[in-house]
């Protein structure tokens, strides 16, 4: 049976594919954010870690959907998924490949589950979708796991709620699980963490907020799952409600994890970072040495 | 028979409360009829074609579209801060200043009121503080 054996989160920011384009991935600025990452590429290098289906949980930028069509949870169920153009060309990355099968099982079970996906059979990948896949794997000539696209709306409010999304994706395991082929899957939850993009109030950043969030997430998340939208807005920027994203991730590992890592980092560009990398405490590998890596911002004072 | 919901969101508070956050404009529906046109003229720019046409012409581009004057006007000016205010949003905005080779730290400290320079340095040191930040009403 197919197994979810890790949850990873991670930025998708642009800024980080432009810093690995134009050769800025090791300077000052950039090279910390980096080297928190390599812990997590060297990690999901190794064999017995690389997944052999990614369920990518990412929003959409206003790529595939516009304002004509806009669908809270949708799920690619297509062969593969060619990078967009953003306006500046398609990033230059490999076509992400699909793995119908497990989509459209995934998208049927869902339904059967009371989750009302939009399925995608054509459908091409913004920044939300392909930086987390540069920043796992690289630059390498193909993708080395299939990968299922499933963009959620944190753009027209309103988004799903937290709880919604928690719930989401403790039906993505259960769906995962029920899938007969033998599979390593792992299930992520990009975006975030504290940012504001627009206004006046544009460059907010909450560490307190962000700590306190990954906190809950490993330990508390049924609580968190409660946070109603405005809580996101105020304290974490309007931005920052990609964050409820991380909760399907959250539902998709059970009751109780282990943090194998656990990176922050302030700021790239303008918002604040966390990847970690997550799994189910039953089946739970070692943590990774640092465990715990808090980078940027006041932390360099510290 | 399954079991009804007991509690449900109150959609008038809640939309209030959008409202409610300093240098702030929650893209809700109300923005979303409103910048329809706009949005939909950025998302346009998506296309290496469109985006030559428009970079030639800016006016006769816009023309082409229902938009009302003040966004045209917004747009010309790169006031990002006006656009939405016309109901624009900044993930299809995005595809305006990727058209003019800019970042979106660029166009987040364009809407500051600050400097480039202060914006970045700003961001280095942490970025900006939610203290005082968080309510208009509430002033907290």
């Amino acid at each position: 049976m197919a197994r979810v054996t890790t949850g990873i989160t991670s930025s998708h920011i642009p800024a980080l594919g432009a810093a690995i384009e134009t050769g800025k991935a090791g300077d000052d600025y950039w090279g910390p954010v980096f080297e928190g990452y390599k812990a997590i590429k060297d990690w999901i290098a190794k064999p017995e870690n690389m997944p052999d289906v990614v369920v990518l949980v990412y929003n959409d930028h206003a790529s595939a959907f516009d304002q004509n069509i806009i669908p809270t949870f949708a799920i690619g169920c297509a062969e593969k998924f060619t990078p967009a153009d953003e306006g500046w060309g398609p990033r230059p990355v490999p076509d992400v490949i699909g793995h119908p099968d497990l989509a459209w099982h995934i998208a049927q079970s869902l339904i059967l589950d009371d989750f009302d996906m939009c399925i995608m059979n054509d459908m091409d990948v913004d920044h939300g979708c392909t930086i987390p896949l540069t920043m796992m794997f690289g630059d390498p000539a193909e993708w080395p796991c299939k990968v299922i696209p499933l963009p959620v709306n944190v753009v027209t409010y309103p988004p799903p709620s937290g709880a919604r999304c928690f719930a989401l994706g403790d039906s993505i395991k259960a769906a995962i699980e029920s899938f007969p082929e033998d599979l390593n899957v792992h299930v992520w939850g990009t975006g975030g963490m504290s940012h504001q993009l627009q206004g006046p109030r544009a460059g907010l950043i909450n560490k307190e907020f962000d700590l306190d969030f990954i906190d809950k997430l490993i330990n508390d998340p049924e609580l968190l799952a409660q946070k109603p939208h405005i809580e996101y807005l105020r304290e974490a920027g309007s931005e920052g409600i990609e964050l409820v994203m991380w909760l399907i991730m959250r539902g998709a590992l059970g009751d109780k994890v282990r943090d194998l890592y656990n990176f922050y980092h302030i700021p790239a560009s303008n918002t604040a970072l966390g990847a970690l990398i997550l799994q189910p405490e039953e089946t739970a590998g070692e943590p990774l040495e640092p465990r715990k890596v808090l980078s940027g911002g006041s932390f360099a004072e510290a | 028979m399954t079991e009804k919901k007991k509690e449900r969101i109150n959609i008038h508070e809640y939309l209030a409360e959008m409202e409610d956050i300093p240098g702030t404009r929650v893209f809700t529906a109300q923005r979303a009829r409103k910048g329809y046109h706009l949005n939909q003229f950025a998302m346009s720019l998506m296309k290496a074609e469109n985006r030559e046409r428009f970079l030639a012409d800016e006016k006769a581009y816009l023309d082409e579209w229902e938009i009302s004057d003040e966004a045209k006007k917004a747009v010309m000016d790169r006031d990002y801060n006006a656009m939405i205010d016309c109901g624009g949003n900044i993930y299809y905005l995005a595809k305006l200043f990727s058209t003019d080779k800019k970042s979106f730290q660029f166009a987040a400290g364009s809407m500051t009121g600050m400097s480039q320079e202060d914006y970045a340095k700003m961001m280095l040191a942490g970025g900006r503080s939610p203290e005082g930040q968080r309510s208009i009403k509430g002033k907290y």
